[in-house]
């Protein structure tokens, strides 16, 4: 069976055309770089997401997040769920690990930028 | 009044990539003018991932990219004044520029610098422009305005949501929406073609179930002092509405991403040659403007989708800025307009002069359709000077060619970018 899908590892998008057998891919083409092949691998049999998203500081104000690895795609909106829980005070260092193994999916959420308290 | 070698107005990624690499290439006395409280620009509010693939080899949300850039620009010492607007550029007569800014120290104060880096970034297209028919109430915002309300200042803005227009703000925004908790019931696109990425399409709204109209438009906004819904209606061939297939769409939040606009007021007061396709200034193959020692760089110079190319061109308008600034003339040699052809909307530069160019030039454009297994060609006269396969070519990306050094000497005749069945 082949399986049409576009690579969102970059903004390159490339348009890939997977081969799959028994629910593995044998064979992958059209990514213009080693990683749309592994793309196509996770994508056709365990997807995962990058998420990112705010958390309202005590102060206020909003800090930007991200999950540091991708976490899997029926997880985001657990992951959205617990970093909208998290108690967050100012200041933040870009790089703070807010939280360790987030739903327990492996990844961290880790602050993508630096606030201060003013 | 104060002199610098290189004032460079603007702290966004463009900004701040001129700045280091004009550093870096020599020049001393710099100085970046910002007019928000903090630099990054727009990739503040950008807290996606997908910056930096190229520059940092790794996946950076804007903020993130954003800070790396001003721990570089804090790191070499190079001065940034905060809450500085520019009010105007003009050339004087010594061949400085005198830059007129506002802010809270300098008050209202003339500045003169040998070289000047306009990189002003762009805004949206306001929806005034859109000529929707209905009131304008409460919650039709542009999607920009949005991502801001949203992500820097933490405010809900609604529920029930529709998207007109498939640029990539309005999907990022869709599925920023979702994650926030609202239902986002559509996104209406007027072209048959989205304006976005496709990774854009994938991971905003396949991924959320999301439907994207092609060939659809809002036709009318419902509600006076806040807004209860929206009609969409599919377009025809020409783009007009076809009422039958009108329908309406309850929702209390509309955005509006309808594309950006280099903001080039500054720009054109200074006299500097405007291409009416970019809507950003004419630039030569050193990415100089219409006058000397003025460059522009990033998406006040033509609207970018990746912050890679930005920092890149950036890079190069800073050091030739730098080059100017320590006193470096141009050769004086002849130079070849770029003409478009076959698909080609237009390119950044405009023009090439062989004795001046860089190792390799860049020339960057947009097609103005979908093309489907093309060649692109560079040609002067009878010399191909690049000719390159694509499998597809799509309006929402740049197409990025290069020119080696050696290929443009000996070329007499103006160079042709087309695009040729493959
Ligand atoms: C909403 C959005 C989403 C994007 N998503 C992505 C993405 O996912 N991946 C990616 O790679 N790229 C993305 N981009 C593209 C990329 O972020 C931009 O191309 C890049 O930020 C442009 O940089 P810039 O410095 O030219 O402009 P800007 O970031 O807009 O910076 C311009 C700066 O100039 C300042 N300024 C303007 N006029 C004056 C004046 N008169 N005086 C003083 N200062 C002034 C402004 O305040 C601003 O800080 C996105 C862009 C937008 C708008
Ligand atoms: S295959 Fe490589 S170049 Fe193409 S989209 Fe994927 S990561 Fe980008």
């Amino acid at each position: 069976m082949t399986k049409e899908l576009t690579c969102i590892c970059c903004p390159m998008g490339c348009a890939l055309t997977a081969e799959l057998e028994d629910g593995k891919v044998t064979n992958v083409t059209g990514n213009t770089c080693p990683r749309g092949k592994g793309y196509a691998e996770t994508e056709l049999t365990a997807p995962v997401r990058s998420v990112t998203t705010t958390v309202i500081t005590q102060q206020g104000i909003p800090v930007p997040v991200k999950t540091k690895t991708p976490v899997p795609k029926d997880k985001i909106f657990d992951v959205v769920r617990a970093i909208k829980a998290l108690p967050v005070s100012l200041p933040v260092k870009m790089g703070d690990v807010l939280l360790v193994d987030v739903c327990g999916s492996g990844s961290d959420i880790v602050a993508a930028r630096t606030v201060e308290n003013s | 009044m104060e002199n610098f070698d290189i004032i460079i107005i603007g702290g966004g990624p463009a900004g701040m990539a001129a700045a280091v690499s004009a550093k870096k290439a020599g020049a001393e006395n710099i100085v970046i003018l910002e007019r928000d409280k903090v630099l990054g620009g727009i990739l503040n509010q950008c807290i996606h991932g997908g910056f930096g693939l190229h520059t940092f080899g790794e996946e950076l949300t804007g903020p993130e990219y954003a800070e790396r850039y001003a721990d570089m620009v804090r790191d070499m010492d190079i001065p940034y004044e905060l809450e500085t607007m520019v009010l105007d550029v003009a050339p004087k007569p010594d061949g400085c520029k005198a830059v007129t800014v506002i802010s809270p120290t300098r008050g209202v104060c003339e500045l003169s610098a040998k070289a000047v880096v306009l990189a002003m970034g762009c805004r949206e297209r306001p929806r005034g422009a859109l000529g929707i028919a209905g009131f304008r109430p409460k919650g039709v915002y542009t999607a920009g305005t949005a991502q801001k309300l949203v992500n820097l200042e933490g405010v809900h803005i609604g529920r029930e949501v529709v998207i007109l227009g498939s640029g990539d703000i309005g999907l990022i925004m869709a599925r920023r929406m979702t994650l926030e908790g609202a239902h986002v019931a559509a996104v209406a696109e007027l072209m048959p073609y989205s304006s976005g990425l496709k990774r854009n399409i994938v991971q905003c709204l396949d991924d959320y179930g999301i439907p994207l109209l092609l060939s659809h438009t809002v036709i009318d906004i419902k509600g006076k002092d806040k807004l209860e819904g929206v009609v969409i209606a599919q377009v025809d061939e020409n783009r007009v509405p076809i009422k039958e297939t009108a329908k309406l769409y309850p929702c209390d939040t509309l955005l509006l991403s309808c594309g950006l606009i280099p903001e080039n007021e500054l720009t054109s007061a200074a006299g500097i040659r405007i291409d009416r396709r970019t809507n950003g200034a004419m630039v030569n193959e050193s990415l100089e403007t219409s006058i000397e020692g003025v460059f522009s760089c990033g998406n006040v110079l033509h609207v970018h989708d990746l912050v890679d190319f930005v920092s890149e061109e950036s890079a190069r308008a800073g050091e030739n800025a730098a080059k100017y600034a320590l006193g470096a003339k141009r050769e004086k040699c002849e130079s070849f307009d770029i003409e478009t052809g076959n698909g080609v909307r237009y390119t950044v530069p405009v023009s090439i002069s062989p004795g001046n160019a860089d190792e390799l030039t860049h020339i960057r454009f947009r097609v103005g359709d979908v093309y489907k297994n093309v060649s692109v060609v560079v040609k002067s006269g009878e010399t191909e000077l690049v000719r390159r396969k694509s499998r597809i070519l799509v309006p929402s990306e740049m197409v990025d060619l290069l020119i080696k050094k050696d290929k443009l000497q000996g070329i007499s005749e103006n160079i042709k970018v087309y695009l040729e069945e493959a």
